[in-house]
């Protein structure tokens, strides 16, 4: 059987995080009553002229700077003429031919630790449509209420640089992670306001042609965007394989499902006669407002992943999970700048903290009521002793659930570590006698098992024994030498 | 003349537009855009070396406005004229792909 090389191109959309839409005043938000942010403007009635909003120029400035693009100078705008009810002027205003904003950019995007570079052809500014929903009647109902909300578009470079799934995933994450970053887009994908549109093609490995391609919508999550890349290949090369040919076509991804379907659409759709849109004119950037920007750009993800790994000696791993977000790693460097050990702030972050916001459906660290004040505290009573690991776990929650301090909920509780040895005597004498079997195997050399009694004792204690002692007495008790 | 445009062509444009033009119609925007077409042709014999090409007369660039939201029409005018609306939305026939 060939061996088969997949070649994955992608194209972005990221709504941007203004206040206002693109080319009037109405409120850029998300969700609410149909129809409510509207004007004659983002509806298209005649007479009405679009005004550029500067800030949306600045953020795909900010991006294009942030994706090392080239700046155009001058950059225009473009009519995209189609008819259909998402769009009330019946051509969207976009950035057509060879100035976009941004072009021949690149992004790094750490693989499987690895880094691929994905090169960038451009990144433009256009509005986005309105919704349209189906209607059980079999009408379609339509809401402007996004009908010129400013849209960013990123497209990767051909020849693409992606060459599996789980690249082009990757790629998707690490560019969500910046614009995020450069607080440019939220980066929802469920809710729509970040979304890709692989296209993807397959060919003979070491053949310096191209297979035909296919593009794919409907991916609404990253596992969406890796599960129909993923199928899509391998559609793809069992087309190949069989003898037949790949059509070139847009087709659908149907999640529950976990396939693709051909969209159908129509031929003349593509014919979209781009001309310069007479009522904006063009963006000139200076020397100075582009140096503005970009002394005004935050520390990348990347950059500052590294930097974690090197300046607190953190694993990869710990440092990846950090930066995901740049609120969680600021919360991370307060917390350490408070005095915390690093890798014992990355942990519980990372881990207990982690589980816990999941649970309670806490995306970001600042809406949760453990501050970084209350984890340094955290840290310190378990590395002077004072509570013990799991009693730690314990105090966590409760501060997580309650925003109090960490020594009160100790001292409230009664979780002080005991490290009093008459008591953690009579403790273990209690767990021996009422685990006589465990006793039996330990004092027969079984020192697993002595594991399971520590565990008893740490139950009689609620959690409050110093493990270290209870092993040691235990061992004491039944005549045992352990290390 | 270079260029003619076909009655193919024309056919295609006014699909494009959702113009449903009668035969007679065609041929009449056939001498009307061919017209047009030759007036553009006389521009093309101007001499353009070393003129920039440009998508505006004039020179004028950066026409912003601050990122403030002013109030939005309520939403019964913005409806006002919509053939048919339901639940706050316009309706529309469903667009059925060919």
């Amino acid at each position: 059987m060939a061996e088969w090389e997949a070649c994955i191109g992608m194209e972005v959309h990221a709504e941007l995080l203004t206040d206002s839409k693109m080319f009037c005043s109405c409120a850029n938000a998300f969700g609410g009553e149909p129809n409510t942010r509207c004007c004659p403007v983002c509806t298209g009635m005649p007479g009405s002229l679009p005004v550029m909003n500067r800030k949306a120029v600045e953020m795909v400035l900010r991006t294009a700077l942030a994706l090392n693009c080239e700046i155009s100078m001058t950059s225009i705008f473009h009519r995209k003429n189609y008819f259909y009810p998402d769009l009330p002027k019946n051509y969207q205003i976009s950035q057509y031919g060879d100035t976009p904003i941004g072009k021949r950019g690149w992004l790094d995007v750490p693989v499987d630790g690895r880094i691929v570079r994905v090169h960038i052809r451009r990144v433009h500014l256009e509005e986005d449509t309105g919704k349209l929903f189906h209607l059980p009647t079999g009408e379609s109902a339509v809401d402007y209420n996004r009908s010129g909300v400013p849209l960013m578009e990123i497209v990767t470079e051909f020849p693409p640089d992606m060459h599996t799934a789980e690249e082009a995933r990757a790629y998707l994450q690490t560019l969500r992670n910046v614009l995020v970053y450069l607080g440019v887009c939220d980066g929802r994908m469920e809710q729509g306001s970040l979304r890709c549109e692989p296209n993807l093609s397959v060919r003979p490995k070491g053949s310096d042609t191209f297979g035909v391609k296919t593009e794919l919508k409907n991916l609404n999550s990253f596992r969406a965007v890796q599960r129909g890349i993923e199928y899509e290949i391998q559609r793809h090369i069992a087309v190949l394989e069989a003898g037949g040919k790949v059509v070139q076509e847009t087709r659908g991804w149907n999640d529950e499902r976990g396939e693709s379907f051909p969209m159908r659409t129509k031929e003349y759709e593509q014919d979209y006669r781009y001309f310069p849109e007479p009522d904006l004119v063009p963006v000139q950037f200076s020397e100075e407002w582009i140096e503005q920007v970009r002394a005004s750009l935050p520390e990348l993800p990347l950059a500052k992943r590294q930097r974690f790994m090197e300046q607190y000696a953190l694993p990869e791993y710990d440092a990846t999970l950090l930066i995901e977000s740049r609120a969680t790693a600021d919360y991370f460097e307060e917390v350490v700048k408070l005095g915390a050990e690093p890798k014992a702030a990355a942990n519980w972050m990372n881990g207990d903290l982690a589980r816990l916001m999941n649970a309670a459906g806490i995306e970001d660290i600042r809406d949760c009521k453990v501050t970084p004040r209350h984890l340094r505290d955290l840290i310190g009573l378990v590395q002077k002793g004072t509570v013990t690991g799991s009693v730690a776990k314990q105090v966590l929650e409760e501060v997580f659930n309650t925003g109090a301090d960490p020594a009160q909920v100790v001292q409230a509780k009664g979780l002080t570590q005991v490290s009093d040895t008459d008591q953690l005597r009579a403790w273990v004498q209690q767990a021996i006698a009422e685990n006589p079997d465990a006793a039996e195997k330990v004092r027969n050399g079984k020192l697993q098992t002595l594991q399971f009694l520590v565990g008893q004792v740490m139950k009689l204690s609620r959690g409050r024994a110093n493990p270290n002692e209870v092993r040691r007495l235990i061992a004491e008790e039944l005549g045992v030498q352990v290390e | 003349m270079a260029q003619r445009l076909t009655l193919e062509q024309i056919a295609h444009v006014a699909r494009l537009a959702r113009l449903a033009l009668s035969e007679q119609e065609m041929r009449q925007m056939e001498k009307h855009l061919n017209n047009l077409m030759a007036q553009f042709e006389r521009l093309q014999e101007l001499d353009t070396t070393g003129v920039e090409p440009t998508a505006h007369s004039f020179p004028v660039y950066n026409v912003f406005r601050e990122d403030v939201v002013q109030p939005s029409l309520p939403q019964e005018e913005i409806l006002a004229n919509a053939p048919d609306q339901r639940d706050g939305c316009f309706t529309v026939p469903i667009i059925v792909e060919e």
